[in-house]
């Protein structure tokens, strides 16, 4: 009930966008998704451990990075319109289309951010219980670290024809999703859909124009 | 964050209180169609202002420079040794909450690492598989059925709720920190804790930054998920079918009804047509055994 608990939970929100998380993006057979999970997060974090670049502090190597290990794992799609919630289905193709290239741009830069602060924190990856007639699971992970409780990761999927995608990404109990509806929802309210694109895309070039680096540092 | 004044601990109900008055002075004069779960949503914004211009000042540079000055493993046993203290009350609040077992977990934590673990600084407890948990008097009032109430920013201490604030009061009465004389000391401490914990967000601040189209309310349904998610120790209920809206959406309540909420003060008048959601209310019951534990304490005192 502190500030300092406040802004944890928002910023854990934040690194919800990009939870370490992987899974061999064409693979050939269907990986079930704990599997695809703990593959993907090991394999990433392995990535990030060995590279010097990304060290240093390297934020388009990191970007790379999540864009080719990381994004074919989630439906932003779904995820996009789970944050809209009830306006979804007032957008027009073409506008659904632009929101979830906007949202997917803010969220692989956010995800960017919190693989700069990950610190060798060690994974305790859950079994999964799930039925093969199951099309929707939740995989759950938690981070562990000295001095602190563990934090847990649940990872929404949806069974699609290209495999299993992320759909919401939950830590510590914050849907990521769920966080951005009241935003979305007010935004829309105000100035529409079209507002909403325009919003995040000012959003989006405000923070490429920043050069950010890794690892904290910015005043 | 946790600022001390120099004042003691008998200082902060009044204040609170006084706070509290003020709060809800501000607050009627902005209910005007926001958030139910957040009726004070003027007064509130204005704190959230003064606590960002204070962090700006003062916390975020100081925490800056503690992380700068102290290696890690230095900063590790401050976190430790004020983590190992917040044990004790974790386990009294596990034991109101009925949950023995997670108490007797707690207070062995404490043992082991104030002894093996020299006043705390070393989390010992942790390796030999006794985990860490979270809990407060707030969560313990969850527990047992205390709706959450209006969200509330205070000044320093940041964001919380009805309840939190009552719980809060009485994390603070019993906090080892604040009851350690002399004052000196004690105000050391208590800047030394914050500084330490603010040391800790400095990356998660920034990635808030970056993610958030309106910071205060990105922080407001983050800090309420994230309460709601510890009173049902990490495992609440999935909010509403809401929350899984795909191509073709479920006509739902009215357009604008905001996300379901836990909320203390119905406003009709704001929600326009929205019809309360009976299967959307998720505050936690009383568990299955609540009676026999209410028996067992009774006995226990006579």
């Amino acid at each position: 009930m502190t500030a300092a608990s406040g802004l944890r939970a928002a910023a854990a929100a934040a690194a919800a966008a990009g939870s370490l998380f992987a899974g061999a993006a064409d693979a050939q057979a269907i990986l079930p998704p704990d599997v695809q999970v703990k593959n993907v997060t090991l394999e990433v974090v392995e990535i990030v451990k060995s590279d010097k670049d990304i060290q240093a502090g390297d934020r388009r190597k990191v970007v790379a990075l999540i864009e080719a290990k990381v994004v074919p794992h989630f439906n932003f799609t779904s995820m996009t319109a789970s944050a809209l919630g009830i306006h979804w289905g007032k957008a027009t193709a073409e506008q659904k289309a632009r929101l979830t290239e906007e949202f997917r741009t803010l969220m692989v830069r956010t995800y960017a951010s919190s693989i700069a602060a990950y610190k060798n924190q060690r994974f305790d990856f859950r079994p999964l219980r799930t039925k093969p007639t199951d099309t929707d699971v939740t995989v759950n992970v938690r981070v562990l670290q000295p001095g602190a409780e563990a934090v847990k990761i649940d990872y929404d999927m949806e069974k699609t024809a290209r495999g299993w995608k992320v759909w919401d990404v939950r830590v510590a109990d914050i849907s990521l999703t769920a966080n951005y509806r009241t935003e979305f929802a007010n935004v829309v309210r105000e100035s529409g859909i079209d507002g909403l694109i325009r919003t995040l895309q000012a959003k989006n070039s405000k923070l490429a124009e920043r050069t950010p680096v890794a690892g904290g540092g910015r005043p | 964050m946790r600022v001390s004044s120099s004042r003691g601990a008998s200082a902060w109900p009044q204040r609170l209180l006084a706070a509290l008055a003020l709060a809800l002075a501000a607050g009627c004069a902005t209910t005007n169609g926001g958030d139910p779960r957040d009726p004070f949503e003027g007064f509130n914004r204005s704190m959230y202002a003064f606590n960002d211009a204070f962090d700006e000042a003062i916390g975020k540079p100081v925490a800056t420079a503690y992380k700068s000055v102290l290696p890690d493993p230095v900063r590790g046993w401050v976190r430790n040794f004020f983590a190992n203290l917040g044990d004790l009350f974790i386990g009294v609040n596990n034991l109101l909450q009925a949950k023995p077992s997670d108490a007797v977990n707690d207070w062995a934590r404490f043992a082991f690492n104030t002894t093996l673990g020299l006043f705390g600084i070393n989390d010992v407890a942790s390796e030999m598989g006794l985990e860490k948990h979270n809990e407060d008097f707030g969560q313990t009032f969850g527990r047992w059925g205390a709706a959450s109430g209006a969200y509330l920013v205070w000044p320093l201490l940041g964001p919380s709720t009805v309840r939190d604030t009552a719980g809060g009061l009485l994390d603070a009465y019993f906090d080892p920190v604040r009851r350690h004389d002399p004052t000196d000391a004690r105000n050391f401490s208590v800047v030394l804790r914050a500084t330490s914990q603010r040391a800790d967000l400095l990356d998660a601040s920034r990635i808030l930054e970056e993610a958030a189209l309106d910071k205060y309310i990105f922080q407001r349904d983050a800090h309420l998920q994230r309460r709601r998610g510890l009173i049902y120790d990490g495992n609440p209920p999935r909010e509403s079918p809401s929350s899984r809206v795909r191509e073709e959406p479920r006509a739902e309540t009215a357009p604008d009804a905001p996300a379901p909420s836990d909320r203390l003060f119905d406003e009709p008048a704001a929600s326009g047509a929205a019809v309360p959601d009976s299967t959307s209310s998720y505050e936690p019951r009383h568990p299955a055994n609540y009676a026999a534990v209410l028996a067992a304490i009774l006995r226990t005192a006579q």
